[in-house]
């Protein structure tokens, strides 16, 4: 086991540009490295990956990067990513591996680690390094959200898990960073593998909460659907996109992508304001990791108010109309 | 054309509670239920089978009482169902259970397809249709939203992914893994129900799949929980009284200035 050694990120590409769930693991990474006093290795597979974008990768935080390329590694197809990933590990031993609980890593990890015998652990919201051991600790949401459990990969290596994409924020670029790239020549057997591409089909629609830097989520609190133009109109005051809990999407008052949660989407914005949301459990799996939180509700015993920065105590068709004016005031004159 | 399909038998989950002394999950008098996700892949199975002949063959690991979910899945329209149940499974995680349901299909004989739910709501890993391919070193195609068709010893079927759909086509065998667009699953008839109560489900036991020794239950796992426990929820918040009219306005304004103490305004 001495052998291993190293944390790695599985890095990910659509038409040879680095995604951003490839920084959020660096920053992962980068925390599990320092505990363990070892370096940080992004590797990649794919296809005329843009330059710039692997210095990236670098300057975000990897002292190396191991790219492999290949015309059928262009998309994600599993077999061939499967074969090019499992050597690599076989040749580099990595100890750690993290990847996105994406499409992508949710398919290619278990795959890889049936091949190679190892465990893995998926969605993991919280990974450490144990003291005194240097094992890692996986730490995951489980029986439908209720409760966490911490799981260990204690004899196999490497000890792999998937996170969450934007369950933390891309690592900082420190440009000028320096690092090393280096590029693998893909296994002259790689398959092409039993599964074709033959097109694909973008959605119509974008999802802009994924990205917002401000979200706010309407819960059943609003009583109606009619009521929702009240908390779209906080929304625009704060440049928000509007998410929502389950039990609102549920009864049809706003589509499933503004979802926020377990069974919904994870967003990590730098403001989220929750209006009439109690706070279970699943909804906080998805927004918890916000970086400030404030939340209206009339429950001054709402768990939400447990993970708020700011909490509001009042009905929300008192609060919510002074607060978006006083909002659009403070906005204009400054 | 025979299809199988691996269902779990799952808690219900909003019923589980957790034994804050002992850090362990309290199961009894809880409902066991099929993962309420296989339901999808049971209904495209009986779908594909009307279309093009063949059977559906259910499987389900677990311990004897999961018979009942695969006689719910007969009852659905499965042509048959094999309970693998042994002391020596308890425990196992996603690759141990991968492994025994791989062998398990092995022993089933020639099969086209293998069609898993997206992720059981219990362990919520959907680790185990894409651990089965590895075992079988089969094609995998996940979050499979579409059958455009099978023939000729392919399928095409359509991958939901972040930004749209995939357009793959895979030859068979092959293991899928489908979302809730899929299908909209059937409830079991009464005819089905009769058939389900009459046939029989046999139990495969490790013995039986011919297993190796150390390679399922606890033993056989790679991961191991080492601790369960409650979330703690932790933020110091600053709580604003807005009950009256002039409660309100104070706390709208001191929100304000909170934003802008933090830079978000
Ligand atoms: C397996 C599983 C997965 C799940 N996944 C998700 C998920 O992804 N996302 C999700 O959100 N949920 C999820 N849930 C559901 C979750 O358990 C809760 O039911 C849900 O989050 C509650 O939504 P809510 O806060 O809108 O409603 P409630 O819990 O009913 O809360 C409404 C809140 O509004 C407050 N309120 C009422 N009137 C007013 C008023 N006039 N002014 C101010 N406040 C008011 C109340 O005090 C209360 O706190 C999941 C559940 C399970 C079992
Ligand atoms: N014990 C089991 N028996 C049969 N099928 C299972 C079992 N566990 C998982 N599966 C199948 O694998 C899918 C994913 O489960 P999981 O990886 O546990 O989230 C489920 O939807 C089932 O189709």
């Amino acid at each position: 086991m001495t052998a291993f050694q190293g944390v790695w990120i599985l890095a990910e590409q659509s038409a040879g540009r680095v995604l951003r769930i490839s920084h959020e693991l660096l920053a992962r990474g980068r925390e599990l490295a320092q505990k363990r006093g070892t370096d940080l290795t992004a590797v990649l597979l794919g296809w005329n990956v843009c330059r710039e974008d692997l210095q990236e990768l670098i300057e975000r935080g990897a002292d190396r990067v191991v790219v492999m390329e290949s015309p059928v590694l262009e998309h994600f197809l599993v077999e061939p990513a499967a074969a090019a990933l499992a050597e690599i590990i076989r040749q580099y031993k990595p100890e750690i591996l993290i990847a996105g609980a994406t499409s992508t890593g949710r398919t290619l990890m278990p795959y890889v680690a049936v091949g190679i015998h190892t465990g893995l652990t998926a969605d993991c919201t919280v990974l450490d390094i144990e003291a005194g051991t240097g094992n890692l600790l996986q730490t995951r949401p489980t029986i439908g959200g209720n409760v966490l459990a911490t799981i260990k990969t204690q004899n196999d290596r490497p000890q792999m898990a998937t996170v969450r994409p934007r369950s933390t924020r891309p690592a900082p670029r420190d440009p000028g960073r320096r690092g090393e790239i280096i590029r693998l020549q893909p296994p002259e057997d790689l398959p092409p593998g039993r599964i074709k591409r033959l097109g694909f089909v973008p959605d119509q629609d974008e999802h802009p909460l994924a990205d917002a830097d401000v979200a706010v989520a309407v819960g059943r609190g609003i009583k109606k659907g009619e009521n929702i133009p009240l908390v779209q109109r906080l929304a625009n005051s704060l440049g928000a996109a509007l998410g929502a809990t389950r039990d609102v999407v549920d009864r049809g008052w706003l589509s499933y992508p503004h979802q926020i949660g377990l069974s919904g989407q994870t967003i990590t914005p730098k403001l989220y304001v929750g209006v009439g949301v109690s706070g279970s459990i699943q909804h906080l799996a998805g927004m918890q990791t916000s970086e400030t939180i404030v939340a209206v509700n009339n429950d001054p015993d709402a768990p939400i108010f447990q993970v708020a920065d700011l909490g509001i105590v009042g009905d929300l068709f008192e609060v919510v109309p002074v607060l978006t004016e006083r909002i659009k005031q403070s906005r204009s004159s400054s | 054309m025979r299809i199988i399909v691996p269902i779990k038998q799952v808690p219900e989950t909003s019923a589980v509670r957790l034994d804050e002394q002992t850090g362990t999950m309290i199961r009894e008098g809880v409902e066991a239920i099929v993962n309420p996700l296989d339901l999808y892949a049971i209904e495209l199975a009986i779908q594909l089978r009307e279309q093009l002949g063949g059977e559906v063959v259910s499987i389900s690991m677990g311990p004897p009482k999961a018979a009942t979910s695969l006689r719910e899945a007969v009852a659905m329209g499965c042509d048959r169902g094999v309970l693998l149940s042994d002391k020596a499974f308890a425990g196992s995680d996603t690759w141990a259970t991968s492994y025994v349901l791989s062998e398990a299909i092995r022993r089933i004989g020639v099969f086209d397809l293998v069609i898993c739910g997206e992720r059981a709501t219990d362990g919520d890993t959907g680790q185990v249709g894409p651990g089965i391919a590895a075992f079988l070193n089969l094609p995998v195609v996940t979050y499979v939203a579409k059958v455009d068709s099978v023939d000729n010893g392919t399928c095409r079927v359509r991958r939901r992914v972040e930004d749209g759909y995939e357009l793959l086509e895979a030859s068979l065998p092959v293991v899928l893994t489908v979302v809730k667009e899929i299908a909209n699953p059937r409830l079991p008839t009464l005819r089905g129900k009769q058939r389900a109560k009459a046939g029989d489900i046999p139990v495969w036991d490790a013995e039986l799949l011919n297993l190796q020794a150390g390679q399922t239950g606890l033993s056989g796992s790679p991961t191991r929980v080492v601790k369960i426990f409650k979330p703690k929820l932790a933020r110091r918040c600053e709580k604003l009284n807005a009950l009256d009219e002039q409660g309100v306005e104070l706390a709208a304004d001191r929100c304000v200035e909170f934003l802008r103490e933090r830079n978000l305004l």
